[in-house]
């Protein structure tokens, strides 16, 4: 029993058939709690009033938005050393969904920042590279969707990968050099005196939680239908041959 | 290696084309940019350094398309696939000719397109050291990307969507450090960290290259 048995498609199917309605179910629920929890149950910020509950969105769709980029890069180095090709329709899966996470944490900064800091926007080094982040998924995403031969695709699309987490993360240092920002450091921080009161902190990790949840529950069920779609390509293939 | 090299800048003069194109390209958006922002020297002066890098880099992204598009119509690069030099080495020679007829003419002319641009007179030496020392890093990427799109039949507008956010790093240090450097500061810093990026791409890019290009004449 090891783990590349997940390799095989048809394991992976029969796997992630029986494991997602658990992880969906989970999410949902995780995601439910956290937000009542957090829109409903805490208290105003005494200097940020009511605006703080973004935070509950923001931080976690953030961290899932780079996470995503780290598990397609894990993906593409299974694929690329390995050749198994459930991990390269894993890391095309995954894509749109860190997409998603990178323009909601974009978005729910700028509806925070309009009254906080007075600007939708500021060219701050985390915004930036943000920006830059969002960035590298859509060439991903269009370099996927160009290429025609699947594992053509999949291969050109992971050395893509590997070589724009380099430039992604030189980017991060690059910006950071190139302007001092506004945006506070990090939101858990371990240092005491740093980090948040414990009535934000508790109902943030379930929604960090929860939204992990949420990314594999997308990514499962987005990789089930590129296999699915796969095999109805090769059926196609196979009805016109006969 | 070095015949291909020859090759491929002969090529480039011969067929017109290619190389001044890139140079009038970085000219002209050196002239747009005033009659967009307007005719006063202090703030040309301030955007100058920029508009300069972001110049470079647009002509750069010009002539990348046709790297290995025109070897890859008539049969060349499979030919070049199958030459007893590897193909990291046809990757490092192909980013080598582009540099030699895109970065360096622009190496030569951006004194020029500086006065033109208001560049005080202390920043010229920091252009051109900063792009002698970034724009192989621009050739040793932009040679990645057109190695990734050579097997797509419009690949030039996704070209530039791949490679652009990879000339981010390149761009920040180049700029900044002209910057500092017209401005009278210690410039030395982000030129180090640019001569960096330039040595790290130049290494470790052509590996990828043939990668992609294998990939692409499977």
């Amino acid at each position: 029993m090891s783990l590349w048995e997940y390799a095989n498609p048809k394991k992976f199917m029969e796997t992630s058939a029986r494991l997602l309605p658990w992880v969906a179910g989970l999410a949902a629920a995780g995601l439910a709690v956290a937000l009542v929890w957090g829109f409903f149950l805490t208290p105003d910020d005494f200097r940020q009033g009511a605006t703080v509950r973004i935070v509950f969105v923001h931080v976690p769709a953030a961290m899932m938005a780079i996470n995503a980029w780290v598990m397609m890069l894990v993906a593409s180095l299974i694929w690329l050393v390995r050749r198994h090709h459930v991990s390269a329709l894993a890391a095309k899966a995954a894509a749109p969904v860190g997409m998603v996470f990178t323009l909601v944490a974009l978005v729910t900064g700028a509806v925070w920042g309009q009254p906080m800091w007075g600007t939708w926007w500021a060219w701050d080094p985390r915004l930036t590279s943000f920006l830059i982040l969002f960035l590298f998924y859509l060439g991903y995403i269009a370099l996927w969707e160009a290429v025609e031969d699947p594992d053509m695709a999949a291969d050109l699309t992971g050395v893509l990968c590997l070589v724009g987490s380099v430039f992604a993360l030189l980017s991060r240092y690059a910006v950071n050099f190139w302007n001092q920002g506004l945006h506070q450091g990090a939101s858990l921080s371990v240092a005491p005196g740093e980090r948040m009161d414990i009535v934000y902190r508790l109902p943030l990790y379930v929604a960090m939680a929860a939204f992990a949840l949420l990314f594999l529950a997308l990514v499962l069920a987005r990789t089930r239908t590129e296999i699915r779609a796969r095999r109805l390509k090769a059926l196609i293939a196979r009805e016109r041959l006969a | 290696m070095r015949a291909l090299l020859l090759r491929d800048l002969r090529l480039a003069l011969r067929s017109g084309g290619g190389f001044g194109l890139s140079l009038a390209f970085f000219l002209i958006v050196a002239v747009l940019v005033p009659l967009g922002v307007g005719p006063e020297g202090a703030t040309l002066a301030r955007i100058a350094p920029g508009i300069l890098w972001v110049g470079a880099l647009l002509s750069c992204l010009l002539s990348l398309d046709r790297i290995f598009a025109l070897d890859r119509e008539d049969g060349s690069l499979e030919l070049l696939a199958t030459a007893p030099i590897p193909l990291e080495a046809v990757a490092a020679a192909k980013a080598a000719a582009h540099w030699l007829t895109t970065g360096l003419p622009l190496v030569a002319a951006a004194p020029l397109v500086g006065v033109l641009l208001n560049l005080p007179g202390q920043g010229t030496g920091w252009l051109v050291a900063s792009l002698a020392l970034g724009t192989p890093a621009l050739s040793a990427i932009g040679t990645f990307g057109a190695a990734l799109t050579v097997g797509l039949k419009r690949g030039g507008l996704l070209l530039s969507l791949l490679v652009l956010p990879l000339y981010i790093p390149t761009l920040v240090f180049g700029a900044e450090a002209v910057a500092r450097g017209a401005a009278g500061l210690p410039a030395a810093t982000p030129l180090l960290l640019l001569a960096g990026i330039t040595a790290g791409a130049v290494a470790l890019l052509p590996f990828a290259t043939a990668a992609a290009i294998r990939v692409n004449l499977r």
